[in-house]
């Protein structure tokens, strides 16, 4: 199953630290990975790379011992093994940093680095020792922290190196390091890179999750594509351009995509006078930059970009669901402020976040109860819906959405993932919303599910609904809206108007080889 | 009655009905109830009335329960309320008069609810853990009581403050009477009104009920009042009992007692879907085992034995980590019925 | 909200940002030294006030008199640091003051019965410890359970009070150590050596450092391959065999075991630890905190008596409105760090 180009075969020098092969992992009533293979080098950083849901994790996971694997062979130094536990691939010089820094904040620099591995003189902890080895360690990374602060003290930057400098420390042959810059500016890349091209240069192997590609382009020697779970392909990075990347990623080659017939763009979008909504320079430290943003009447805006571009932080900052800390929002030209979902929603905003299970249901209510929430939370307590208007609106949405099974009593932890999602659409369509922002409704639904609330959101602008529609998916963001606005490094970077857009051209802009004005 | 052994009161009710079924073997008249000047007499209106001050404290803090939270101090409360009503109904020279005893309670529920809003204030908004805020007022709370009462048992001489825990209406004692409207007012306000999807909701994804606009800082500040106001009334009734306030012993223990009747009746203590039917039926399961235990030739003072062995049981019964290691499976209905009140 | 000491620096010739060197206090100090603090100012404002307050045997009779509290509060301080709480504790103490009483009534020997109650304690802790890791069970409902359990076994070893007339336990209770014109007891020295293990424990062990790490987080310590399991246990049966030594000492002070004594300790010993400044979440704190907030509630009682007219109901109220200044600080605390 793994296809190799010839080049990255001629390169294979050495036996590689890690091969993974066939390997494939299935929760309950998901296959999340189905025959991936994944074969690291030493001295080498190697790229793994997909959207949302691809796998990367899942393969890191089944890789480190988190999760077993149903079938497959892991080979690590020659030898095949499974481990049951992150400890014992640890013991077998496999370490892994997270996302999240996996450290605890409350002890110091150099105890976050030895935890478990104190020295030890007479039975008791060798304070000095502890900390003059975490100080030779954090200096031969180059690195300028006091061994005996505090973690959490520092900024994550500085957290984040620790967890590398601690994985260093246990003289890992392979450092896994899972989207380490997500919360790193550009600074703090560059040092992290410094560390992660001296560690390469001691002969470790390095796998390197992000989805910043220019990241991906300056440090990594090869790359692992996934897509829903499934392989694609292992690429030299000096030999493959961005544009090529994200097409693995998404999936689609140029040349089909370019014969995608885009559907017809029937209804016209008055773009004359004031904006439904209108923001200004809005943004938000260390999550979207400054952006301006016109919404009017009716209009269907899609957001496109990948994962990480700030696609879903504008859409928290257009509901109030974080606060911005510059730049203006008016409606209807009246200067308006939101700190809260509940001022959004009272200004006729609603959002669907793309979290669905931590953000959105409430999975130990029934449908109706879940569909009735946002209404019955801007009525307040003390003005229960009546039981009939309850009754008479649950029953229309289950109808006019299809939502099985068709009893709003049936609990919404017992529904499909497509269910659910239509039970939040109602929720927020119960309120009546002029704007309706929906980040990644349709993601890990089924087609039909899909395709349904595709019609849904055309219906809506049709009858003069606003829709902000953000999808990793560009055929849906293509066919769905009137005015299209890229994301990238959180920044917006192209606006334009929906007409004659290929899949192709919005790959271009997110590649970054079509240098456009916004 | 296939659905209901599949109900979360089945269990308790179970357990209820052996307990009551244990007393008929030591005591065959348990189950008979005498009329005598038109009052009900009887072992199981003994029980009802006895549980009346656990039940009132139990359904607030089966509210605030489900919102994630736990109240500590209501105890205190309990206390607090006793002796502001005492002392004010002896401290006036018609301290007899009904008049008085109005006044006297009603004050006496205000600052209950006074020191709730301290509560719901401590945990809403300054985003303390409820554990600890109501520890506060669970400390300083009977010192503030002896403060009020000057460390005195303050004995009272009124006729109609007497009857709130002793008198009858309708042949039925009035303690039942309140406990039984406080539960019907609160299965009202839950379930009649919005209130009770908003705290479950609350309970079960503080974020997403965030998102989707419901006032969580308002819901949890209301249980914490609820709850302190439920405790005030409890607390009379504690002081009624024995004509006086005793800063020290009044509601010792309730809060635990409390928290043991919402668990016994299904609400987990990780928040989210509460029954107010199964806390009415764990406060009389309660107040049941502490009237077997002496019947059975038992010493009473083992009954905190008895409550630790429930306590274990019941965790393990709702412990998904514990069913699964004791096998102790039960599936999962796809769908449920209407929610329990 | 991350970057607490972040230095402005200019962009151009910092590659990364450097955490501040020199004299740095750290933070997790502070709470401690705060308490320190009050405990003086309280001791300075009452030698002030009353006559004879000033002298050093106020300060060796509160140790004193709060021998056993010290030894409760080490225990109950190792479960909070790892985010646990620990109810039982005062039914505990009841119970091993009962245990002790009537078997030296029956005849053990003072060894034995030592041995005995220890173990009880540490049994009942691991008891707690499993139910709670294995289950997953809140702690605070598993230790409701096991203070009904201890509480329910004094009364079925004796509804009424039990004296203990044993030479050994009698003459420990009425030793006294001088140290120049002043005085302490055995039972002091005992609390003073359980906190200089219990310091060494934490500090200079594995253990020590993995109750840290737990409390920090669980989550991270399980990713970073530590012994979560054994810790957290272990802290459940350190605060049980801390309970049952509290008891000891308790049935020493009081030379008898009665059922109902040691009602609400659990609480004193929460409260010593939290203006101790342990933070009741887990992972920062020190044990000689929790000693300090156990002198500084028994100077409260010091206050009270001294002045006379003070009623002792205020002993409360004091500890209730100090457990709110420091819960309140902890939260400013916890929001600027994290």
């Amino acid at each position: 199953m793994i296809q190799m180009t010839a080049e990255a075969a001629q390169a294979t020098r050495t036996q590689p630290v890690v091969e993974m092969s066939g390997v494939s992992v299935s929760f309950p009533g998901v296959k999340a990975l189905q025959s991936v293979g994944l074969t690291l080098r030493a001295g080498e950083v190697h790229a793994l790379m997909g959207e949302n849901g691809a796998g990367k994790s899942t393969l890191i996971k089944a890789l480190t011992g988190v999760y077993s694997i149903d079938e497959g062979t892991i080979i690590v130094g020659g030898e095949p093994r499974t481990f049951h536990s992150p400890a014992e691939s640890q013991a077998a010089g496999i370490s892994t940093v997270y996302q999240e820094v996996n450290l605890c904040t409350n002890l110091t620099v150099a105890e976050n680095m030895l935890l478990g591995r104190e020295p030890r003189s007479l039975g008791r902890i060798d304070t000095r020792a502890m900390n003059r080895r975490a100080g030779e360690t954090l200096a031969r990374l180059g690195l300028d922290i006091d061994p005996k602060s505090q973690l959490g003290r520092h900024p994550i930057a500085i957290q984040q190196l620790v967890a590398i400098a601690r994985a260093v420390d246990i003289d890992a042959e392979l450092l896994i390091l899972d989207e380490p810059t997500s919360s790193l500016d550009a600074d703090e890349v560059a040092k992290l890179f410094e560390v992660m091209r001296t560690l390469r240069a001691e002969g470790v192997a390095i796998v390197f999750v992000s989805h910043f590609l220019e990241q991906v382009f300056e440090i990594s020697d090869r790359m692992t594509v996934l897509r829903n779970g499934q392989f694609v392909g292992e690429y030299v990075t000096a030999e493959t351009t961005q544009l090529q990347l994200v097409q693995a990623m998404i999936g689609r080659e140029l040349e089909t995509l370019e014969k995608i017939e885009q559907e017809a763009d029937e209804h016209t979008v008055k773009t004359q006078g004031a904006p439904l909504i209108e923001v200004i320079d809005l943004g938000r430290k260390g999550s979207v930059e400054a952006v301006d943003l016109k919404v009017f009447e009716g209009e269907v805006i899609g957001i496109a970009g990948l994962l990480g571009s700030g696609r879903t932080e504008l859409a928290r900052l257009l509901f109030g669901a974080d606060t911005p800390d510059h730049g203006d929002m008016r409606m209807r030209s009246k200067v308006t402020k939101l700190r809260t979902p509940r001022q959004a929603i009272d200004h006729k905003i609603a959002f669907s976040s793309e979290n669905r299970r931590s953000e959105g249901v409430i999975e130990d209510l029934s449908i109706a109860d879940n569909m009735v929430l946002a209404m019955q939370a801007s009525r307040g307590w003390l003005r229960p819906i009546p039981a009939r208007t309850k009754d008479r609106l649950v029953k229309k949405y289950i109808e006019a959405l299809d939502i099985r099974p068709a009893n709003p009593n049936a609990l919404m932890r017992n529904l499909s993932g497509g269910n659910q999602q239509k039970v939040l659409l109602a929720r927020w369509l119960i309120t009546e919303p002029e704007l309706l922002i929906l980040d990644e409704p349709t993601r890990g639904i089924d087609i039909g599910a899909k395709a349904q609330i595709q019609q849904l959101v055309a219906n809506l602008a049709k009858d003069g609904m606003s829709v902000v529609f953000i999808s990793a998916e560009l055929e849906e963001v293509l066919r769905l809206s009137d005015r299209l606005v890229v994301m990238r490094d959180r920044r917006k970077i192209d606006e334009r108007a929906n007409q004659d857009v290929t899949v192709s051209d919005v790959l271009e802009i997110i590649a970054g080889e079509v240098r456009n004005d916004a | 009655m296939r659905s209901f052994t599949k109900s979360n009161l089945f269990w308790p009710v179970l357990g209820l009905v052996l307990l009551l079924l244990l007393n008929l073997t030591k005591t065959p008249d348990f189950f008979s109830i005498r009329v005598q000047d038109g009052h009900l007499y009887g072992s199981l209106i003994d029980i009802l009335r006895n549980s009346a001050p656990t039940l009132l404290i139990a359904l607030g803090m089966t509210l605030v329960i489900a919102t994630r939270g736990i109240d500590l101090s209501v105890g205190a409360v309990a206390a607090i309320s006793g002796a502001v009503a005492c002392t004010y109904m002896a401290g006036s020279p018609d301290e007899s008069t009904a008049g008085r005893a109005i006044v006297a309670m009603t004050m006496a529920v205000a600052v209950a609810v006074l020191l709730g809003v301290w509560n719901g204030f401590l945990v809403s908004v300054l985003g303390i853990q409820p554990i600890i805020a109501t520890l506060v007022l669970m400390t300083a709370g009977r010192g503030l009581a002896m403060l009020i009462t000057d460390g005195q048992i303050t004995t009272v001489n009124n006729s109609l403050f007497s009857k709130v825990s002793t008198g009858f209406v309708l042949g039925l004692p009035i303690a039942i009477l309140i406990a039984l409207a406080v539960f019907a007012i609160t299965a009202v306000l839950t379930r009649r009104t919005a209130l009770g999807m908003l705290i479950e909701a609350v309970g079960i994804n503080p974020e997403a009920s965030r998102l989707a606009g419901v006032r969580a800082r308002t819901i949890t500040w209301i249980v914490y009042v609820f709850v302190a106001f439920c405790a005030g009334i409890a607390g009379l009734m504690i002081a009624s009992n024995t004509n006086a306030a005793d800063a020290n012993a009044a509601g010792l223990f309730i809060e635990l007692d409390a928290i043991l009747a919402v668990v016994i009746g299904g609400t987990s203590l990780a928040g989210g879907r509460f029954s107010l039917t199964g806390t009415l039926i764990g406060a009389m399961f309660i107040q049941t085992l502490a009237t077997t235990i002496p019947t059975m030739g038992i010493p009473a003072e083992t009954n905190y034995l008895f409550k630790a062995v429930v306590v274990i049981v019941v965790c393990l019964l709702q412990s998904p980590k514990a069913r699964a290691v004791l096998a102790v499976r039960r599936p999962t209905p796809l769908l449920t019925k209407g929610s329990a009140a | 909200m991350t970057t607490v000491i972040a230095p402005p620096e200019s962009p151009a010739n910092s590659p990364a940002p450097r955490p501040s060197r020199g004299f740095t206090f750290p933070a997790r100090f502070l709470p401690v030294i705060a308490t320190v603090v009050l405990f003086f100012a309280m001791f300075g404002a009452g030698s002030i006030r009353y006559e004879g307050f000033s002298s050093p045997q106020t300060i060796l009779s509160v140790l004193v008199d709060n021998s056993f509290l010290i030894v409760l509060a080490v225990g109950m301080t190792f479960v909070i640091l790892t985010g646990g709480i620990d109810l039982s504790v005062g039914s505990v103490v009841a119970l091993s003051a009962m245990i002790a009483a009537s078997a030296l009534r029956s005849g053990w020997s003072a060894p034995l019965v030592v041995v005995a109650v220890l173990l009880t304690g540490s049994v009942l802790g691991l008891l707690m410890g499993l139910v709670i890791h294995y289950f997953e069970i809140q702690p605070f409902i598993v230790t409701l359970a096991g203070m009904f359990l201890a509480r329910g076994l004094c009364y079925v070893i004796s509804v009424d009070s039990i004296p203990i007339k044993n030479e050994t336990f009698t003459s420990f209770a009425s030793g006294t150590i001088e140290i120049g014109d002043y005085f302490i007891t055995p039972s002091v020295i005992v609390a003073l050596v359980v906190l200089v293990i219990a310091a060494i424990v934490l500090h200079m062990t594995r253990f020590g450092r993995t109750v840290y790490a737990v409390g920090g987080s669980e989550q991270s310590a399980l990713l970073m391959g530590l012994a979560v399991a054994r810790t957290k246990i272990g802290v459940y049966v350190i605060s049980g065999f801390c309970s049952a030594l509290a008891g000891l000492l308790y049935a020493i002070y009081t030379l008898s075991g009665y059922s109902l004594t040691a009602v609400g300790m659990e609480l004193d010993a929460i409260a010593a630890v939290v203006i101790g400044g342990t933070l009741l979440t887990g992972g920062s704190g020190f044990v000689l905190g929790s000693a300090v907030g156990v002198l500084v509630l028994g100077l409260i009682q010091s206050f009270i008596s001294f002045d006379g007219t003070l009623s002792s109901w205020w002993t409360k109220i004091t500890i209730g409105v100090l457990l709110l200044v420091f819960v309140l600080i902890q939260r400013l605390f916890t929001r600027r760090t994290v």
